[in-house]
């Protein structure tokens, strides 16, 4: 690949407790990748992805982020009264991305519905979905996303993998855990 | 480095505050609780109620700061609304500063501007002097919430953290709580007691947030 990577990492290696949790991982995602990262449950990729997104801190390595990213993570980050609108007006307000387009992205991720109801009311899948509603919000061209297909019925499937799809084609990249194959076409995989 | 994530921050922390059912209401709930308890257990004597009084109302301030701030941070944890917070850009010490001030103002501010009301319960004298002890508890609540959320950071990953709060803000509570009650006492060092009590919440201003940014960091590691 000639172009440079919009998120690379040399050498990464963690420590938890007494455990190496992993070492050595290096990766870097070019416009229009997709990486997966497999690993058996406690293998880290959660971790490796908290690290990717600069919240933890390696024992090893470095990461080069070369662009914003977005990170979606297993808690949603959504608050027990907040509705699908408020926290997407939040964090469009909180980023300095327009608010207007709310109803559009609530639209796209079939939200429109419950889009006044409290989180504490809301369905698993409902709040995968306005959590992955971040992802529309702004343009970012890094997307972090950490088992993003958990609680997602076929419908909400289907509309994440067409926004991954989407958002390759506008050459921004993935980085995903995923368990098993769920139809995600991936260009390179990491095991971890 | 745009201002926009930490007034979001601080928006989100007010409704927060307003949605937990407590808000204003919690330290009056304490308020109340002591002035109805305090004359049961030390009897009704108006001159040794009058003594009390402006102590009380310190510690019932405290109180409501400890108690408020306790779930905030945790709860961000929790619902991983700080990974979110921590990505914004902006300096978690700002982010956390923000979230203190709003709780301040929700739960702090509330009973400041009320205790003129309370000293009445207490048998004060109704002249100007409650009013100047009205901005010395906002000032002086000022400092409680901001050390208090060094503690509910520090804790924020710690379940039951209460007593770890309590235990981490308390020793920072003390110069608050000596100058604001000497500058209520009217004895001897009274006068230049204000000024020390500022100083103090000035120094929990400018150091309480990056101690509270740091804690963060760490609890998201």
């Amino acid at each position: 690949m000639s172009t440079r990577a919009l998120l690379s990492a040399t050498d990464l290696g963690m420590i938890r407790g007494e455990r190496i949790l992993f070492r050595n991982v290096s990766l870097a995602a070019h416009a229009g990748e997709a990486i997966v990262l497999r690993g058996a449950n406690g293998a880290g990729k959660t971790t490796l992805l908290r690290i990717l997104a600069g919240l933890t801190r390696p024992e090893t390595g470095n990461v080069n982020r070369a662009a914003s990213h977005h990170w979606i993570a297993h808690r949603e980050g959504l608050k027990p009264h907040e509705t699908p609108r408020t926290h997407l007006g939040l964090w469009a307000r909180a980023w300095g991305a327009p608010t207007d387009q709310i109803d559009d992205v609530l639209n796209k991720m079939a939200l429109i519905r419950p889009s006044d109801v409290s989180a504490r009311h809301l369905s698993a899948g409902q709040r995968r979905r306005t959590a992955l509603a971040r992802l529309l919000l702004q343009e970012r061209p890094v997307w972090l996303l950490d088992e993003p297909l958990t609680a997602l019925d076929a419908d909400g499937r289907e509309l994440l993998l067409g926004m991954i799809f989407e958002h390759r084609m506008q050459g921004g990249t993935i980085i995903a855990a995923i368990h098993g194959d769920a139809g995600f076409d991936s260009t390179c995989e990491v095991t971890i | 480095m745009s201002a926009s994530p930490i007034l979001s921050a601080f928006r989100q922390a007010l409704t927060e505050a307003w949605a937990g059912g407590a808000g204003a209401l919690m330290p009056l709930g304490f308020f109340a609780g002591a002035a109805v308890l305090v004359p049961l257990g030390i009897g009704t004597d108006p001159d040794t109620l009058r003594a009390v009084g402006p102590g009380i109302l310190w510690v019932a301030l405290a109180l409501a700061s400890l108690v408020t701030l306790e779930r905030i941070f945790q709860a961000d944890v929790e619902d991983g609304a700080l990974d979110l917070w921590l990505q914004t850009g902006a300096p978690a010490s700002m982010i956390a500063a923000a979230k203190a001030f709003a709780h301040w103002l929700t739960a702090g501010l509330p009973l400041a501007i009320l205790s003129p009301i309370f000293a009445l319960m207490f048998q004060a004298k109704a002249d100007t002097s409650l009013l100047t002890h009205m901005g010395l508890y906002a000032l002086g609540g000022l400092a409680f919430f901001f050390w208090g959320g060094v503690g509910a950071a520090l804790s924020a990953t710690v379940r039951r953290g209460g007593l770890l709060i309590s235990l981490i803000a308390l020793p920072l509570y003390v110069p608050t709580a000596i100058f604001g009650a000497l500058a209520m006492s009217g004895g001897p060092g009274s006068t230049g007691a204000p000024l020390f009590l500022a100083a103090s919440t000035l120094f929990a201003l400018a150091v309480a947030p990056f101690a509270m940014g740091a804690a963060l960091r760490l609890a998201a590691d």
